[in-house]
């Protein structure tokens, strides 16, 4: 009997926490609704009096939010597909493929993961300014595709994989492709989902990189051209919480949807300290 | 192999020596302007009154910020193990979320929950009897303002990692504890927090190293105002190089904070190799 108030208890924290957490995004998704200046009043209305659409029209007919929306995709998605593409192969070879200094330089690469990203950002600006990929989509890219994370990720799973499986399939004169492609592919199927998730969400997200590369708005990702937006209109609420739900909720869509992939990545991650 | 090399190993070197030159809107036109300087550049900046105020306010968001994040993120991970909670898989969603938003938008959110006049917070204080405050206009208030935005923006990172180290704590140590009569402060202080000892340590490098990057908070919310009190190393290191194009101070700037982050990750492990943690 004497563990009921300390259950209510418990459960009633969670909550309280839980709320505290989604507040901001619910009343995000309920200004967005209201009716040009109707959120500028004291107290804060929580919900719109008529719901209305005016901020999203504006917001696509026009700000270009449907084009940075399709840039926005666009980018996460060629990231996600480069970064499967590049940090497989990378990541198996370095679990299963036998060549000269093989351990030597994963470690090189994993004492990378310690410097922070952006001491390379100067350069590698200047550098991708050289070839030309200054303000241009393969300027955002680049640096997306080859992730020391990635390769990690991808590696610790296809250790996993047994050699006598591999060495099997060899005898039966398997070529080296085939073997990835019937064998190693299958099996890494969820690490895939993870690290297309985590690549996906890690772009659509990215700010600093793409605000540095894009000078031209008609390239801007959806929180480049948010962060524009909301230093132009700062007394639009309705219309920035417009713009900011048409920023989150695809990727929260896709993380409630995928979360557990996600979470795995997540805890992989941790261990790489 | 190359990409990363030609990616990540190349620049860094780079880095280097662009700190070492004068790069900056006259050389990106024409490299024939460029000039070396040796450490000029790193004599200037540890000359500059607004490059220390931006090391002591990103000291100040790490100092306060991180011992907090890690706080809020233990305390919902030991509330979502507890066997007493319920719907752990909802809680667990609903905690987390605001760690996959997008910080740009949910910044964007947090400036209006905050605006002195029409914002939440301030109602939410008023009812209370507390006079508004003018959270992101005030100095003295606009970093603890980006402070509690960013314990609620990312607290649920660490908390899904406390929640994995609390699950690998054996249930009998917890049992012993119980027979002994321990009361429930104790054991968490005497089976949990030492069986945590690794986890937290491994929390805090990870936490530390990512806010002594603090940019995009400041950048959409204050602009690095107001008085200068919200401007970060990174936010300093993105006007110097990216709107004034001194990449060459800029890159300096780049360095110094490398090693203000090799130096504390260094002293964290000589204190935790002290304690035996590791």
């Amino acid at each position: 009997m004497k563990r009921l108030p300390a259950s209510v208890a418990v459960n009633i924290l969670l909550v309280l926490a839980s709320a505290v957490a989604l507040f901001p995004l619910l009343w995000m998704l309920s200004v967005s609704f209201m009716r040009p200046g109707e959120a500028d009043s004291f107290p804060p209305p929580f919900l719109p009096r008529a719901p209305s659409l005016a901020a999203y029209k504006e917001l696509f007919a026009h700000q270009g939010v449907g084009r940075d929306f399709a840039n926005s995709v666009f980018l996460a998605s060629a990231a996600t597909a480069l970064s499967l593409l590049f940090n497989v192969a990378a990541g198996y070879a370095f679990a299963k493929l036998r060549f000269a200094g093989r351990d030597r330089v994963f470690q090189i690469l994993l004492g990378a993961l310690v410097i922070p990203g952006q001491v390379a950002m100067i350069p590698l600006f200047l550098m991708l300014k050289t070839v030309g990929l200054v303000n241009n989509f393969g300027g955002v890219l680049i640096p997306a595709a080859a992730g020391v994370f990635g390769i990690f990720l991808v590696r610790q799973y296809a250790l996993s994989i047994p050699d006598e499986l591999l060495e099997a399939a060899r005898v039966d004169g398997a070529s080296e492709f085939r073997i990835f492609r019937s064998i190693v592919l299958p099996a890494l199927r969820p690490i895939l989902v993870t690290l297309a998730t985590f690549t996906f969400l890690a772009t659509w997200n990215d700010f600093m990189w793409p605000l540095i590369v894009l000078s031209d708005d008609r390239l801007y990702t959806l929180p480049v051209a948010l962060a524009s937006l909301s230093r132009e209109h700062v007394q639009d609420a309705e219309l920035m919480m417009a713009g900011a739900v048409v920023t989150v909720l695809p990727v929260l869509l896709l993380f409630v949807a995928l979360q557990r992939y996600y979470i795995r990545g997540l805890l992989a991650g941790s261990l790489k300290g | 192999m190359a990409i990363i090399g030609l990616f990540f190993f190349l620049p860094v070197a780079a880095a280097f020596v662009l700190s070492l030159t004068d790069f900056d809107i006259y050389a990106l036109a024409d490299l024939g302007n460029l000039r070396f300087v040796g450490l000029r550049n790193y004599g200037e900046l540890l000359a500059n009154p607004l490059f220390w105020q931006a090391v002591a306010n990103t000291l100040y968001f790490v100092v306060v910020g991180v011992p907090l994040s890690i706080a809020a993120s233990l305390g919902a991970a030991l509330l979502l193990e507890s066997r007493l909670a319920r719907f752990k898989g909802f809680f667990r969603t609903a905690l987390f979320a605001p760690v996959v938003t997008t910080l740009v938008a949910v910044a964007v959110i947090w400036r209006y929950l905050l605006h002195a006049r029409y914002g939440l917070i301030n109602y939410g204080l008023s009812e209370i009897g507390v006079r508004p405050v003018d959270w992101l206009g005030d100095p003295h208030w606009a970093m603890p303002a980006i402070i509690l935005f960013a314990v609620w923006k990312n607290f649920g990172y660490n908390m899904i990692i406390f929640v994995a180290g609390l699950q690998t704590i054996p249930e009998d140590l917890y049992e012993a504890a119980r027979i002994d009569g321990a009361s429930s402060l104790r054991r968490f202080w005497h089976v949990t927090l030492p069986g945590l000892a690794p986890v937290v340590l491994l929390v805090s490098l990870l936490t530390i190293a990512g806010y002594l990057q603090l940019f995009a908070e400041p950048y959409v919310m204050t602009q690095g105002g107001p008085a200068q009190s919200t401007v970060s190393v990174l936010y300093f290191m993105y006007e110097q190089g990216f709107k004034w194009w001194s990449l060459g101070t800029a890159s300096a700037v780049a360095f110094l904070l490398f090693a203000m982050m090799l130096i504390v990750t260094v002293v964290q492990l000589a204190i935790a190799r002290r304690r035996g943690v590791l």
